[in-house]
Parts: C-alpha cells; structure tokens; sequence
C-alpha cells in the first residue's frame, strides 16, 4: 500500500531536518518504539511493539536513512521482524521545504509498507488503515517534539502506541 | 419442504439406518488423532517460512537450543541423505517428455519456496516451550522475487521456483494429441464456436480436524507407529516406509483412526507425517504434531485453480462437433502426492460430459509458483471440467437462441456403452431420465410464477441447469498405471466370522465422515439375512486391515464394497459346504436366506450361528475337504471407473442495488446406480453442493503479488454456512445400475461439488441476462462486489 501527505512545521529546515537523523527523537517519534540506537551514518537499530488486528509483537529491525540530499529530502527505511507474527517492511520518502519566508517548513511524505507471515495472513485487511495511522501518528508525533521541544510526544510505548490499550495478545490461533 | 425420495425399507441394502458412527461423535467419544497422548510424548512447533521465496543463507538455532524443554531442534541439514516426499503420479507430456519433477525435502533445503515451507522443526516438552524457542531461532533468508501468477511464471526469464529444473512448467499435456490438428480444423470451419475465458478459483479445504500427526518408536522392536489424519494409511505407510524413510512395511504401522473430515486434503503424504515419525525414531520418544487453523491455511495442500480458454464448435442446428480447451493448472510449489493426475486424467478424461461431442481436444500446462501445493479437492479435476463445459454450453445456448435444456438434450449420449473421444467408455446412463426427473422436482414450469414474484419485490431471479458425469470408483490398477500412476488403485476387504456367527469386516477404505461403519453392514447383513447390529466394521489401521488403497474418487462403496462383497462370496460358499455336512446334503442344495442353510425341496435347516459355531469347534466337520474357521480376503480390481451422472438446477435471486446473490431453491436429480443408504447418499449430495455453492459464491483463496497468502483465518477466507443454502431437493431414483461390480453402484461422494457450481454461475448468468444486463460470465467466487461491478460495467437496466 501506499499513501502521500504532507504536515506543516513551525521550525526552520534545518531544525527539522536534524530531527530526522536524531534517534532519540525517532524513537519519541515511531509509534511503539521502546528502543532506538544507533547512528544515521550507520543505521538505527529499533524495538517497536506493535499489533495490528489480533497480532501483537515486538518487532526488531533496522532502521535506516538513504537517498539523503540534505537539508531537501531522504528516505526513511525500515524492516522489522516479529518472529511468529511476521516481519513488516516499510519506508517513507520525506522532502523538506521552506514556507513562511524560511519559518516554517512542510513536510512531505509517501508512504509505503509491507508484511508478511502471520501479519499478513490475519491481518491483511488491516493494514492499509494501519499503516496510515502509523504514517500520521509518526509525523504528528515529529511535529508535536520538534515545535514543542521535549513534550509532544509521551513514552515510547504509551499514547504513542498506535492508540491501542494493552490486550491479551492472539498471536497463538 | 422438498423431501428426499427414496424406497422405504427398513434393513439390509435400500434402508436407512441412522449412522450408527454418530452415536460417538456426537457424544464426544470419538478417538481423533489428537485424543491420542502416548505417554512422554514431545511436541513439535515448526518454524515456517514467511516469505514467499527466499535464499537460506542461515540459521542459528544455538540460543534456541538452550531454551526450556527443547530437545532437539531439526533443520533440512538433518534430512540430508533422507528421502523427500514423493509423487505419485508421472505426467507424460504432449512430446513424449516425462514432466519436471522437482526435489521436495521434509524440511527446506537451500531455499524456502512458499509462504508456510517448514524450515525447522523444534522438539520440546510442551508446545509453549517449543514455539518459545523457534522465536529465538535466527534465520538468514534473502527474500527473492516471488512468481505467483501462473502466465506470469512461464514467461521467458521468469524467477524459477525450482533453480534446477529448466522453467516453472510442469508438463504440456494434450490429450488427445492425435485429435489435435482435426479438432483445429473442426473449430475453424464450424458454423459457430462459442469461446469462454474463465477461472476455477483456488480453494482451500478446511476439513473441520485439523491435521495432526503422532510419531512413535520402540527401539526394543525397531517398530515405528504413525497416528495421522489420513484418508489412506496404507497409502502413507507405502510412500512414507519405502520413499522417505526406509522403513519396511513389517516395521511401520499407520493409524488413521477417526477422521473428521478430509475432502481430499488428507489423501497426501505430508512432510509433518515424516517428519514426527523420524523424529521419534531419532529421539526414540514419541514426537506430536498438532496443525493449528493458520498452520492448516498453508499447509495443507489445496484445490482447484486453474485459468482455462474453451471453445465449443456448434452446427447452425446445435449438435456439437468440436471441443478445445487450453489450461493453466497451478501445482504450487512444490508436487503434492496425486498434483499431477487432477488436471490430467481426472480432467481431460471427462471433456465429453454428458455429450456426443466427436472430437475433443484438452490441452493442460501444469505451473509451479511460489504457493502452497494444490492437488486434489472434493472431485478433483472433474469439477473443473464440468464447469467450464456447461458454462460453454449455457453461452452456446444463449447465442444461438436456443432453451439451454434443449440444446442438452439434442446432444446427450443416448446409447451404452458410449466410448468417448477422451479414452474413457460409460458403461451405463439415462441422462434425459435424470432430466426429467430434475425438470420435475425443480417445479421447472413454476419458475415464471416464482420470477414475477421476485420482480415484484425488486429482485432479480434466474434459473441455472447443468449436467454432469464423472468418473469414479477410482481404479482399475492396469489403466491408472498405464497413466502414470505408481500406485495399484484395487480395494481390499477381510471378512471375519466369529464362533457365535457376529462378523467383522476389515476394509482398506476409510471413513471419515462417509458412514461406512453403517452402510458397509447393510451390505452384508443382507447377503446372509443376518441383522445389520451382527456386524462390526474396521478400518484405518495398517496393523489390522488388509492392504488398501483408501477412500477418495467415490471409490469406496463401489470398490471396496465390492472387496467386501468378494470376501462374504467366498465365507458364504465356505459355510455353505460346511452346512452340507452338518445335513448330509449336497452342497449344491444349500439355500441361505434370512440367516439359514436350508436344503431346497425339504424342510431340513441350520441356523447362521450354527455353521459359525462348526467352523470354529469342528467336532462335526468336513475337515479332510476344507480347512476350519471362516475368515476370507479378497481384493478387487474394476475393470473400468464407475460413471455417475445427473442433472442439477439452482434458482437464485439477485438483489440489484447490492449485488448479493442468494440461493432459493436447489435440485439435483442423481443417477447413483444402486444405492445402499439412501439418507447417507442424500447426505454425501448436501454436503458436495454446499461446497459447491461456497466455490460459486464465497470462498476463494487469495495471495498478494509477493505470495503472501491474504486469505489466511476464516476472517478472509468465507466458508458457506447453513443459512447460506436453501433446503435441497435431492433425487436418486434414476438408477442405471453400473455393468462391472457386483453391487451396481458408481459412488456419490463428489457428485454435489461437481455438479453444483455450473448451476449457481448459470443461475446468475441468467438473472442478469434476464434483467438487460449484457453479461455472459463472471468468475467465481460471485460475491456482491463482483456482481455488482459487473452489474455497473455491462450497462443494462
């Protein structure tokens, strides 16, 4: 699947664009991400909880940064993998410009994602809405840390979650 | 309500016994392969792959190793030198060439080639703590391009499943390639040919037991015991014993004990089989597998899907006279044990139908792709062929502006035995019989009535009729291996008489849901006039059943039925001689009738138990000419398939603002030969038609581009349910007893999934047709989407 939208930022191009390559404020940033290291240089490595549907996992992956024009555009590639509940791959293509005179900047993003295995077998009419929501809650949560500094976004694994309340996973059908 | 019809009788061939298996089933005492917990068993989780195509590049199973409980933790490096599961039937294709068969390890080897390849297999204590551990298995696997799309898959450079074979085709199969060039010819200068595209979607069986297998050994006696969910465990013990592990079949024992449900996807020899006995004998514990639902999604081997082109040449008058076909047949990724023979010899053999249509042409190309094995479901071949000859006939129909009946009728067989121009000679049939007996309990002259009503209420009504044949009773042994078979297809039957004269039968037919523990007994009980409660059938264990080749194809009644009648001849002539001797008569005056030897023209008789009694305590016997005791076997081997054929009609309604079709009425008048048991044929018939109507209208088994199976729960994948069907009008009074085995019966195990999906696509066809649409197919499954779009595309009203 995928999906373009863009968000408006009230900082300045190279505020945001070194946001992109902070991990710190990545993993503030990618809903259920309880774990972020790494360099943009070499690669972030993630833990991110997720569940889509029924299937809820801890997924381990890499995160990494390509096509990089800076301060204009890069990509944003992710991979994880959740054991028995699948593996899930996705990316965004980011361009970054300047409105309001260089005060502002839009962000733009097309998003694209995939998975795999059990993800994919139970969850597959899921994911097009999941991803979207994950996308969105993303840049909002990046919008939110680099406007508002240190509080946008709440724990790694709280409200920024992807919205869902701890159940029972059902992995195990 | 539509009633069965049937002869009223209360015992022996012709009742209707209630199934006297359902007691236990419906009380929760049958003995499922899951019931059985041998003491200290393990369990096995296998880790399966996730990606449609992929390179192993690794696996480190050493932090799973370590982890609570594991015993051992399998890989493909464990199989090496083991043999991988075979096939069992070779293809030769239309240039003499046999197909490509590729290897097929118990566990992946080098590359995984479908979304659920096994790749390891940990052994634990529990099941928790063997999936615990796969989650701390690490896999290197590159994911490769996947080919999923069979036209896609024999293109030139295509990403091959198999790096060893030269291309993804299987075989180029023609039959009959001598009829090629003059059905060409045929087709070219006929007064009309009718061409339909169309799919035979992908299914996915769902029998209600999952697969389970349980492996034991006993080192003491080296003797090997496998608990399946088999419909033939012989077959398993054969394919498994002599290809797989090198076990002889002295030293293999397979149990299939109750089975709920099979529908063909448990004919196979699976690689979770093989692997829990290896592992028993490796660990020398028992090992246990329990497939969950997901598990069964992608691994269980599934059915149908084939994309095919068929055109019907027809005389300006309607008679037939030429018939082409060209087919892609997907057989996954890898050959499942009966893949080949299903769009071959279970499809081609069956072009003609119900009609004299003098040249027939089929063309098959079987494909491998990266999903799951497909081989034989619930009619197997036959329900392909049947579908895309009476949808060809419905358009023919239609174009040439004539009653699709009638132009039927103009071209049914008449004479028999009628040889057909695709290799097969029906030795009995009345297909207008069949016809008018469904124009009858189908009320077809009501249909106008029932229409206005449908219009009155905005609905969409139409009226869909098919034929079909099919062969069954699957044998003869010299022609199937004339075919490619590497496997006889005779049945077995063993008749033990016990001293007070109760009987049990051993058959090498299984069932699994097809009530031959109460059908088989009416057979016998009325050969000797005994009551049917004398008489006690077993099946389904290697260790106490005579060889047999198991049940699929219809086969059971009219071949393994057939053993068994065999196998009591020769106890009847047995008890006969000995019942001479007790009334110093001649052999030749004996009369068995109601359970008594009497000697004709007197008065003078000995009851069943008697005789039993003499062959078991011979104080008084005739042992200087025959042998003590009453035991015999016999095994039978049909000199042709069995040929059952009918006439079905669907009536639907259509709901025009949303597409949805629902089934309003349902008759199938069935030409069964003899019939044993009315109520378990009329059972067989409702539950092939609600798979055949959950093939028209609901279920279809989906992957992505990637090979990702999408319809992977019952969320995605729709099973018809009973509020989906209508009350079936069933018929199987038509009765054109077949020529070659002793009881004159041809089988009705496939019938309703054969004949059924024709029915429901014509049905709608011909509401839309009916209300201005201008559509002449739309591929199953019809779902409200579906119709719709085509509804919104053709214009209409």
């Amino acid at each position: 699947m995928q999906l373009n939208d863009h968000r408006d930022i009230a900082a300045d191009r190279a505020t945001v664009w070194a946001a992109l390559f902070d991990p710190a404020i990545l993993c503030r940033c990618v809903p259920g991400c309880q774990e972020m290291t790494g360099s943009a240089e070499e690669g972030f490595e993630a833990v991110v909880t997720q569940k889509v549907g029924p299937v809820k996992a801890t997924f381990r992956g890499q995160v990494s940064l390509s096509d990089i024009e800076a301060p204009e555009s890069c990509t944003i590639s992710g991979e994880g993998k959740g054991g028995a509940a699948g593996f899930a791959k996705g990316g965004a293509k980011v361009r970054l410009s300047e409105i309001d005179g260089g005060a502002g900047t839009r962000l733009e993003y097309e998003v694209e994602a995939k998975v795999g295995g059990k993800l994919a077998q139970l969850g597959s009419r899921l994911i097009d809405g999941f991803a979207k929501k994950m996308a969105d809650q993303f840049f909002a949560n990046f919008q939110d840390v680099v406007e508002g500094g240190q509080d946008g976004a709440g724990e790694g694994t709280g409200e920024n979650a992807g919205g869902e309340k701890d159940e029972p996973a059902a992995a195990g059908s | 309500m539509p009633k069965d019809t049937g002869p009223e009788k209360t015992t022996g061939i012709g009742a209707s016994p209630k199934r006297r298996e359902d007691i236990r089933f419906l009380t929760g005492r049958g003995r499922y392969t899951d019931d059985i917990t041998l003491h200290g068993a393990l369990h096995v989780h296998f880790l399966r792959s996730d990606v449609a195509h992929g390179r192993i590049n690794g696996i480190d199973t050493k932090a799973a190793e370590a982890m609570p409980g594991v015993h051992r933790i399998f890989t493909g490096a464990d199989f090496e030198g083991v043999g991988g599961i075979p096939c069992g039937w070779q293809i030769t294709d239309r240039h003499g060439e046999v197909m490509q068969e590729p290897a097929h390890p118990v566990l992946a080897q080098g590359k995984v080639r479908h979304v659920g390849d096994p790749i390891c297999a940990v052994v634990a204590d529990t099941l928790a703590q063997a999936r615990d551990a796969a989650e701390a298995i690490v896999l290197d696997i590159e994911e490769l391009p996947a080919v999923i799309d069979m036209k896609q898959a024999v293109q030139d450079g295509a990403t091959k499943v198999h790096d060893d074979l030269t291309s993804n085709l299987c075989y180029d199969w023609g039959f009959v390639e001598e009829n090629r060039d003059a059905v060409d010819e045929a087709i070219r200068n006929a007064d009309h040919v009718t061409t339909l595209e169309l799919v035979n979607n992908r299914l996915i069986a769902n029998p209600m037991e999952p697969r389970v297998a349980v492996g034991d050994y006993n080192p003491a006696t080296d003797e090997s015991t496998l608990y399946t969910t088999s419909q033939n465990p012989h077959v398993i013990r054969l394919l498994m014993g002599a290809f797989v592990l090198g076990i002889p079949e002295h030293k293999l024992r397979v149990v299939a004990p109750d089975v709920g449900g099979g529908f063909g996807t448990k004919i196979f020899h699976y690689a979770e089989e093989a692997f829990c006995t290896f592992a028993a004998r490796q660990l020398k514990m028992p090992v246990k597998w329990c497939s969950t639902r997901s598990e069964a999604f992608m691994s269980d081997a599934h059915g149908r899907d084939h994309v095919t082109k068929i055109e019907l040449a027809v005389s300006k008058d309607g008679e037939f006279q030429a018939l082409r076909t060209e087919t892609y047949a997907n057989m996954g990724a890898y050959l499942s044990t009966f893949a080949p023979s299903v769009p071959t010899w279970l499809h081609g053999t069956l072009m003609a139908g119900n009609y004299r249509t003098p040249l027939i042409y089929v063309n098959v190309k079987a494909v491998f792709t990266n999903t799951v094995p497909v081989d034989a479901y619930r009619g197997a071949g036959r329900p392909e062929a049947t579908f895309q000859l009476e949808r060809v006939i419905d358009k023919a129909a239609r174009e040439l502006g004539m009653d699709p009946i009638a132009l039927r009728r103009k071209n049914f067989i008449t004479e028999f035995p009628y040889a057909t121009p695709v290799a097969v000679e029906y030795d009995t049939g009345d297909y207008n019989a069949t016809m008018d007996k469904l124009e009858e309990i189908a009320d077809l002259s009501g249909f106008e009535a029932r229409l206005a009503e449908s219009k009155k209420r905005g609905k969409l009504r139409g009226l869909g009729v098919n034929c079909y044949i099919e062969a069954c009773g699957i044998a003869p042994s010299n022609l199937v291996g004339q075919l490619g078979a590497r496997a006889g297809l005779y049945e077995s039957a063993t008749v033990r008489v016990n001293a007070t004269g109760g009987i049990v039968v051993m058959t090498g037919s299984h069932s699994h849901g097809q009530g031959h523990e109460t059908s088989f007994p009416q057979v016998i009980a009325d050969m000797i006039g005994i009551d049917e409660s004398m008489v006690e059938i077993v099946h389904g264990d290697t260790a106490n059943t005579p060889m047999g080749m198991g049940t699929y194809g219809s086969r059971s009644i009219a071949v393994g039925g057939s053993a068994m009648v065999r196998a009591a001849e020769k106890i009847i002539n047995k008890a006969k001689k000995i019942a001479a001797h007790l009334m110093e008569a001649s052999e030749q005056d004996i009369e068995l009738k109601d359970g008594k030897f009497s000697v004709a023209g007197t008065d003078k008789s000995v009851a069943w138990g008697d005789v039993t009694l003499a062959a078991y305590v011979p104080h008084n016997y005739p042992l200087e000419d025959i042998e003590p005791g009453l035991e015999e076997t016999s095994f039978y081997d049909p000199n042709n398939f069995t040929y059952p054929s009918g006439a079905y009609a669907c009536e639907v309604e259509l709901d025009p603002d949303t597409g949805r079709v629902t089934i309003e009425r349902f008759a199938a008048a069935d030409d069964f030969g003899n019939i044993i048991n009315p109520m378990i044929v009329s059972g067989q018939v409702h539950g092939g038609i609600a798979q055949g109507v959950g093939q028209a209208l609901m279920e279809a088994c989906v992957y992505d581009e990637n090979g990702q199976l999408l319809t992977g729960s019952y969320m995605d994948y729709a099973m018809p349910r009973a509020d989906d069907l209508p009350f079936f009008s069933v018929d199987h009074s038509c009765q054109t007893p077949c020529t070659h085995n002793p009881l004159g019966v041809k089988g009705c195990g496939e019938a309703g999934a054969i004949g059924s999906p024709p029915a429901v696509v014509n049905a709608v066809c011909d509401a839309l047709q009916r209300a201005g649409h201008n559509i002449t197919h739309i591929d199953m499954p019809l779902t409200p989407s579906r119709v719709w779009t085509a509804m919104q595309q053709s214009g209409g009203q």
